[in-house]
């Protein structure tokens, strides 16, 4: 069972609160791109053992969407954040650094 | 019991605790910057409250004010109030972004009364219903089985509930079969 804070609610919302929203910080290949690039925009997640960044949205709370970096083999929450960037914030990835020092990083 | 804003309960039962589902109240959903001083002002204007901090619920004589997010409250008052209020607040905030919504007649408000009112609605909903995560005043949205819900306390044993009217029936014979005598495990009794 995860449980995720909301970081616009505040509540340490339970699993069963939230509705699960796939992979986070996908950037749309726009016009211009060819059929490769918006294949793997549409179709191509990552599917990692282990670091992941994922979407969230606090269904049954306040409704909104946010991000949480947490570890798919573990189930460790490293942390969450407000969706309104394009990468994870900083003291995000140093916390995972610091319970990961093998992990190859955020690659975007 | 109820909040002075409240209207008398259509049915109610009495179990472990008394449940009581009320006829229908005033609710505006508002959504706009609520750090506005427009937005501040309005409130203050419809329910004479002043804006509620994160997670937090005002009541007074008039009605009441929530916070729902970060860019929304709800707004309780006489059912009959809430069309003019509507109008009222859509004036005051002419100008900026913003939404008013009656919504009135898409919601039921329910009151709960006696010792054991945090474990009904924990045997249903995987909201931290201890004293310290839910202090009086804090205003909860969750779910109870498979139905969204906001509830909030308005003295140790008494607690609000609002929900979808489309499921009110289901949500009162739920609270009632939650609420049955000598069901009532203790664990979470003040």
């Amino acid at each position: 069972m995860l449980i995720l804070h909301c970081p616009y609610c505040g509540i340490h919302a339970d699993e069963t609160e939230l509705a699960p929203g796939g992979e986070a910080h996908i950037r749309r290949a726009g016009p211009g791109s060819d059929d490769t690039e918006f294949e793997n925009y549409m179709f191509a997640r990552k599917n990692p053992k282990g670091v992941h960044f994922e979407r969230w949205r606090h269904v049954h709370g306040c409704g909104k969407w946010f991000h949480a970096a947490r570890a798919t083999d573990t189930l460790e929450v490293f942390g969450t954040y407000p969706a309104q960037t394009t990468e994870p914030p900083e003291e995000i990835l140093a916390h995972i650094r610091k319970r990961r020092p093998d992990w190859k990083g955020f690659q975007g | 019991m109820s909040e002075p804003w409240m209207p008398k309960p259509l049915q109610s039962f009495q179990g472990a605790v008394m449940v009581a589902r009320h006829a229908p109240v005033g609710m505006i959903t508002l959504r706009g910057d609520l750090d506005a001083a427009e937005m501040a002002a309005a409130v203050k204007g419809a329910v004479g409250l002043a804006m509620p901090a994160q997670r937090r619920i005002r009541s007074g004589k008039r009605g009441a004010v929530a916070w729902m997010s970060p860019d929304e409250l709800l707004l309780f008052m006489d059912h009959d109030r809430a069309p003019v209020a509507v109008d009222r607040l859509d004036k005051a905030l002419a100008g900026g972004h913003h939404l008013a919504v009656d919504v009135s007649d898409a919601r039921a408000l329910f009151t709960l009364a006696g010792h054991g009112v945090r474990e009904v609605i924990a045997k249903g909903s995987p909201a931290d219903m201890a004293p310290d995560a839910l202090p009086v005043g804090e205003f909860r949205r969750s779910r109870i089985g498979q139905v969204a819900a906001a509830w909030w306390l308005s003295d140790a044993q008494t607690l609000h509930l609002v929900c979808f009217r489309s499921v009110g029936d289901y949500m009162f014979d739920w609270l009632c079969v939650a609420a049955a005598r000598d069901g009532l495990p203790g664990f979470l009794a003040v």
